[in-house]
């Protein structure tokens, strides 16, 4: 990994506290193009909440956002998809009631020039991106709640890759999924590495942060263990960051 | 798309292995829930009518006259419950539809009986033109102050419109002074019905033809979508049979609104005002469609394209299936919250113009209870409580069946204690029919 240059994100110095309790506290990561970053620790240890100050769904109170190494005001979603950051959150966050072409293009529907949206534009679309992700996908008319959970994360992941994200957040994608659908999520992180995106990913099983990442931040408690490079470590020494809350050389 | 599904129907006649009905719905891809609907309808109507023939000796049911009374009568609540489907499927409620109603109306009969003619002089048409401005943007603005309650300042809409049911009544209470205003503007008159506030044969039929090129046009574009991304297309036969469908029943009521003619009385005055000859055998003079019926078709329309074919009515139903995804995609929920409501109260203020115009005056109890008929009309109408779920053209029809229950029963002599149960009962019932509906088809 060539950890040079500017970073593409650069989050410095995060806190955010909720009635008191400091969820993030004092917490810096940083992320690379091409570079896929794991955030681990346990539940509770405010991974979850770090990456929602990324993605507009909550603000910090303190600390900074650089993008390239530019300072960012993220206030809400819609400022962070105009960076071109997309999440794919664990709650997959679709609408249960539409069809996966609505629920792709939410927020950003194609519309024609009197303003009407174009749903069968979408439709094709969809379509085509489904058909790239995975060629099984046939259910293209009717309620995403129909669909099964590798379905459905299908549509979470071809909403984020659709529009060229440039950083993407995934917040434990295979968790819902079997082997076979896990491999698929896996291969396509490689792809997207491939054409030089950033992606922070959010990840309980050690087995595919040794597999996918490249670093791994561990947080307990809301603060940050530490960094290290994935390929320098056992997964014994990131399970002890997680669970001890020491960094290798202490723990050695 | 349920093609897994074992064919429940063995009896039905099956055609190279699936049965017809099936086959017949999928390839013209008609709603079932809407068939449902028009079933109870008919059901609902002949009932009603031959209840009429045997019990009472003569079913009064289906004449053109019930039918035609029976559609101005529809118009009022049907106006506010397609406003309601929008509250609703956002996981919300509005109980002071009624009240709003009631208080443009007062707002509106005030402004058009004791202030607008004392500058413009009585029966300028302008009159009519800033009544009926007045009256929705008034509807609006308590919709919106509602909505900004709910939306920005977080309480339940179920409190604040319960508090507006109190205090919009009262607001129209004190406004007037508990007095009936009456009679209103000549013309404002007319968008309430009756044989003046209809658009007569001719008129009808231009309406009628414009319905059937619209259905054409509609079909036509829809397939000429499908071929340009190279979907699945129904095949001719099904196109052709919805556009026959479509259109008869829009010729239909055409014939059924100009079978209806105006009482002798009004005949005979019109012809003394216009030096008419009224020949031995009666003039028959059609009523044609009335106005607050075309109002409330022009309503039907613009909500359904507001619902179907716009990024709003995208985010109405992304919020109501699931409101913490729609912020996550960067809607605005709040923002949308009070648009819906303000939408809602426009609607409630359109709604008294032709409840007031109808009833030729602005009373206290105008609209006591529409906030009931209004929700029952839109869930009757297949709109979930749950949120996520609901059609405009469902509410209107849901505003019929309530509205047909009320008239029949009149009709055939049942007073109102029971009308109350029956009605009550319905809307139970109704709900749980579809549910089980909803349950077979997942």
């Amino acid at each position: 990994m060539t950890n040079k240059g500017t970073p593409l994100v650069e989050m410095r110095d995060i806190s955010i506290s909720f009635g008191g309790i400091k969820a993030v506290d004092h917490v810096t990561v940083d992320l690379y193009p091409g570079e896929v970053v794991g955030l681990l620790g346990h539940n509770g240890a405010g991974k979850s909440t770090l990456i929602k100050c990324l993605s507009g769904a909550y603000q910090a109170d303190a600390g900074q956002i650089l993008i390239d190494g530019k300072p960012v005001e993220i206030n809400n979603p819609r400022d962070a998809r105009a960076q071109n950051i997309e999440t794919i959150y664990q709650t997959l966050a679709l609408a249960d009631n539409l069809d996966a072409a609505s629920n792709l293009f939410l927020g950003r529907e194609i519309v024609s020039p009197l303003g009407f949206v174009n749903d069968s534009k979408m439709e094709a679309e969809t379509r085509k991106i489904m058909h790239r992700l995975n060629p099984n996908f046939k259910k293209f008319n009717v309620p995403v709640s129909a669909l099964s959970g590798g379905q459905r994360q299908s549509v979470a992941i071809a909403r984020a890759v659709y529009f060229n994200a440039r950083i993407l957040i995934m917040d434990e994608p295979t968790a819902a999924l079997g082997p076979h659908e896990t491999q698929m999520v896996a291969e396509l992180i490689e792809e997207l590495k491939k054409q030089g995106l950033g992606i922070f990913l959010i990840e309980h099983d050690i087995h595919n942060v040794m597999k996918l990442c490249d670093r791994a931040s561990v947080m307990k408690n809301g603060q940050l263990v530490g960094t290290v490079n994935v390929n320098e470590v056992t997964d014994e020494d990131i399970l002890s960051m997680i669970i001890l809350g020491k960094k290798p050389e202490q723990a050695a | 798309m349920t093609d897994t599904s074992p064919p429940k129907k063995k009896t039905a006649a099956p055609t190279d292995g699936i049965p017809f009905l099936t086959k017949f719905l999928r390839d013209t891809e008609i709603d079932t829930r809407l068939l449902g609907m028009i079933g109870a309808l008919m059901l609902i109507w002949f009932g009603f009518h031959f209840y009429g023939a045997i019990v009472n000796g003569q079913g009064f049911f289906l004449t053109p006259r019930n039918l035609w009374n029976l559609s101005v009568q529809t118009s009022s609540i049907g106006i506010m419950a397609t406003g309601m489907v929008l509250v609703i499927i956002t996981r919300n409620i509005d109980l002071s539809v009624g009240a709003v109603l009631g208080l443009t109306a007062m707002i509106m009969g005030l402004l058009q009986v004791n202030v607008l003619p004392q500058y413009l002089g009585l029966g300028n048409p302008a009159i009519w033109v800033i009544t009926v401005i007045v009256g929705m943007v008034a509807g609006a603005c308590i919709g919106t102050f509602q909505g900004w309650l709910i939306a920005y300042r977080g309480i339940p809409a179920f409190i604040v419109t319960l508090g507006g049911l109190l205090v919009w009544r009262g607001s129209a209470f004190l406004a007037a002074g508990g007095r009936t205003i009456s009679p209103v503007d000549e013309n404002f008159a007319l968008l309430g019905g009756g044989p003046y506030g209809a658009i007569g044969a001719t008129g009808s039929w231009i309406v009628g033809v414009l319905g059937c090129l619209g259905v054409v046009w509609m079909l036509h574009s829809g397939r000429k979508q499908r071929i340009e991304h190279d979907f699945k297309l129904r095949p001719m036969w099904a196109e052709a049979f919805l556009a026959i469908v479509g259109c008869g029943m829009i010729i239909g009521s055409v014939l059924l609104v100009n079978a209806y003619p105006w009482p002798k009385g009004i005949v005979n005055a019109y012809a003394r005002a216009n030096d008419i000859v009224v020949p031995p055998e009666g003039l028959f003079i059609s009523h044609g469609f009335a106005i607050p019926v075309l109002i409330l078709v022009f309503v039907g329309i613009c909500m359904t394209i507001l619902m179907t074919r716009t990024r709003f009515g995208r985010y109405v139903f992304a919020i109501g299936g699931n409101p913490e995804a729609a912020a996550l995609a960067g809607i605005n929920t709040r923002w949308m919250t009070l648009k819906i409501f303000a939408l809602m109260g426009m609607l409630a203020g359109l709604s008294a113009v032709v409840a007031s115009a109808r009833l030729n005056s602005a009373t206290n109890a105008l609209g006591v209870f529409d906030e009931l008929y209004v929700i029952a009309a839109a869930v009757i109408g297949g709109t979930s409580l749950a949120g996520g779920l609901g059609t405009i053209y469902g509410a209107i029809l849901g505003a019929m069946v309530m509205q047909s229950l009320q008239t029949g029963m009149v009709l055939i002599g049942f007073d109102t204690a029971i009308q109350q149960i029956v009605v009550g009962s319905v809307l139970v019932f109704a709900v749980y029919l579809d549910n089980l509906y909803r349950k077979k088809v997942k």
